[in-house]
């Protein structure tokens, strides 16, 4: 372990690699999202996701945010295990009917100001699974959706890339005060 | 004792079902059937309603595999989950979704039904009013000074949903129940009248973490049933992404297991290397997951030169890199002491639940359906299948690391004698349908286990019904097995050495 740590050291990190064009564009995004997030919310930023019936594939991406490659924790984004701790609910998935009511309960533990994102295309209107007898069929239709990051499944850098949308949106006004 | 093969050519054999057969057999020969399961001669491979019937596949001991199909007039069908528990949630879910009654059955709790859909026996002929959402009534556990832990839905973590009820005595763990179905979507109801494109589509968004291998096997098994054969260059092509897919999933599971002990090295290290082949995917595929590039005729996309060096030059990386990672595993006192002898699931159960993937070859069980039944380009390239006899956390890590280094192996084989040519024929589904129902069925190894598809195309090239069963349904009841006796704060690290799936086992 001791090699591998000493590596690690004399090594650059991965997230200031010299550009390629996709690690160049993480750096930037990156920086972006600093900025802004500070702004609106001070240091930090917390987040909680609800998989409401994804295939988990949304799930997947939003892992890779917390790798060397991404690393969002450096900038004060976090994923909270509590919604009482959460700013941010993530929400993926076309909402089974099964866990409506785990969504809604999650949302109502949330503390105001609080922001729903709706994570891929099942969660804007069900995607394929629309119509089933299973399915609400978007997350807008149990809680109130401030952003929906479009892709199946959106990759890690358009997760990025919407959070920042969602704080620039967020700096115009309070937040939801809904309940 | 019969062999599974005289078993269905005594009966009413199906004229259009490949490549394995089918037969629609009497009541006493589905009990003879079921007989050779209880006795752990055959295995389970799958079970799935009908309005009005029930089928069943089978693994016999020659590794032949054959369907067998029972008429049940009303819905009553004898229980096969009362001699032989693995078919005990499969029956359960084919009573919610079509309305089945299996005489006999030891729980007749419903399982993907929570009361919540308006309606009940949704895939039945006539589907019911919809039943009252009743408290579940989880199983009893007994004794001095227990008491429940309920996790879920929602977990902590960025987790599929589901619910485990802990019974603990103090620190050990009694018994762990499961309850499933929250991510249940309907999609053998959305398959059924849809178009073959519609329904691929559907398969390869089952379970995300196995899009290739759901796509693989749903293609494969419509090409079954249509007599299709994909051009060479895409079945090649369908297996280097099978076993990137497999890579990928195998490192982020090895990293995630041991920061399940609070080894975050190991998870950090990992998550790079499984990052670098979500890249090489992208580059070689135009999608980090390769969704939707496996179609029923061959592939959606081509490899260029310049994707082939991005995997070339993936495996290199982590054939220089990952076998530090080994070595650090191996060698830290303090993480194998939390994953030797934790969470052990015996030999004899992974073999009673016919096990696949890595859980059942961490307990012994020696089964690859790359291997066996087999599928083509596996017969031509050369690979090893790891088996161990230990069954803990360890062993599983085991079996992945070297599942990773096979994979490497197998992808240099395929990049080294691709062959060229298209990648695609069109698959005219009317006209192969016009002549009636074709019944078609694969067996796909995916990363965790053997996922089964079985489906009929009926005239007019509609999908009438299709199943698709994933390898979690005979491994999330080892889960509840292999955890009994561990302190409640290795559930985690238990259940992530199994890691399976709750989207694919809802459906």
């Amino acid at each position: 372990m001791r090699k591998l740590l000493f590596e690690s050291l004399i090594r650059p990190p991965l997230t200031e690699r010299p550009p390629q064009v996709s690690d160049a564009a993480v750096d930037e995004l990156a920086r972006a999202l600093d900025g802004t997030a500070r702004r609106r919310l001070g240091r930090s930023l917390s987040i909680r996701a609800v998989d409401a019936g994804s295939c988990n594939g949304c799930e997947l991406e939003m892992h890779a945010l917390n790798n060397a490659f991404y690393d969002i924790e450096r900038f004060g984004f976090r994923f909270v295990a509590s919604p009482r701790h959460a700013d941010v609910l993530m929400v993926t998935g076309p909402v089974t009917k099964n866990m409506r009511e785990a969504l809604k309960r999650t949302f109502d533990a949330m503390p105001s100001p609080k922001w729903v994102v709706a994570l891929g295309g099942c969660a804007k209107d069900g995607g394929c699974f629309a119509g089933s007898y299973a399915v609400v069929g978007g997350v807008s239709d149990v809680v109130p959706v401030d952003l929906h990051i479009p892709g199946c499944p959106p990759p890690p850098i358009e997760i990025l890339k919407g959070l920042i949308a969602l704080l620039d949106g967020a700096n115009g006004r309070a937040g939801l005060a809904k309940s | 004792m019969p062999a599974l093969a005289d078993l269905i050519e005594a009966d009413r054999r199906i004229e259009h079902h490949v490549p394995w057969p089918r037969a629609v057999v009497a009541p006493k020969v589905w009990n003879l059937a079921v007989e050779q399961l209880a006795n752990g001669r055959w295995s389970l491979l799958g079970l799935w309603g009908e309005p009005d019937k029930v089928h069943m596949a089978l693994l016999d001991e020659a590794l032949d595999i054959g369907v067998i199909s029972l008429d049940c007039r009303g819905g009553r069908c004898p229980s096969v989950g009362q001699y032989h528990p693995p078919a005990l949630r499969l029956e359960r879910a084919a009573a919610d979704l079509f309305g089945l009654a299996p005489q006999g059955l030891p729980d007749t709790r419903r399982w993907l039904d929570h009361g919540q859909w308006g309606v009940s026996h949704p895939l039945a002929a006539q589907p019911g009013a919809p039943a009252a959402s009743a408290s579940y009534r989880f199983l009893a556990a007994e004794g001095e000074s227990l008491h429940q832990i309920a996790v879920g839905p929602v977990h902590a973590g960025i987790i599929e949903p589901g619910h485990f009820r802990f019974t603990a005595g103090g620190e050990t763990v009694v018994r762990l129940e499961e309850r499933l179905g929250y991510a249940h979507k309907g999609i053998e109801g959305l398959m059924a009248g849809a178009s073959v494109d519609r329904a691929a589509g559907l398969a390869g968004r089952t379970s995300g973490d196995s899009t290739v291998a759901y796509s693989l096997a749903f293609a494969r098994a419509v090409e079954a049933a249509l007599g299709i054969t994909p051009p060479p260059r895409a079945i090649w092509l369908r297996a280097l992404m099978a076993e990137l897919e497999r890579l990928a999933n195998h490192l982020g599971d090895i990293g995630a297991i041991c920061n399940d002990a609070a080894f975050a090295i190991m998870h950090a290290h990992c998550g790079v290397l499984r990052e670098r082949v979500l890249r090489a995917a992208d580059a070689a595929f135009g999608h980090r997951l390769m969704r939707d590039r496996i179609v029923p005729g061959g592939t959606a996309s081509d490899l260029s030169e310049a994707g082939a060096s991005a995997i070339r030059s993936l495996v290199a990386e982590i054939r220089q890199r990952f076998p530090h990672l080994v070595e650090l595993y191996d060698n830290t006192a303090s993480l194998q002491d939390r994953t030797v002898a934790t969470g052990r699931l015996t030999v004899e159960l992974a073999r009673q639940y016919a096990a696949g993937g890595y859980v059942g070859r961490a307990s012994g069980r020696d089964f690859d359906a790359r291997r066996s039944p087999g599928y083509a380009p596996y017969d031509q390239l050369a690979f090893d299948v790891p088996v161990l006899q230990e069954g803990d956390v360890n062993a599983r890590v085991w079996i992945r690391v070297r599942e990773v280094e096979q994979s490497l192996s197998l992808v240099e084989q395929i990049l080294g004698r691709l062959p060229g040519g298209p990648i695609r024929v069109d698959i005219d589904t009317a006209d192969n349908a016009a002549l009636g129902p074709r019944e078609g069925m694969a067996l796909v190894e995916g990363f965790r286990g053997d996922i089964l598809a079985w489906l009929r195309i009926g005239e007019g090239g509609w999908v009438e019904r299709c199943h698709l069963r994933d390898p979690s349904w005979f491994q999330w009841p080892l889960l509840e097995a292999a955890v009994e006796g561990n302190i409640v704060a290795d559930f985690p690290i238990c259940n992530k050495s199994f890691n399976c799936s709750y989207s694919g086992h809802d459906l």
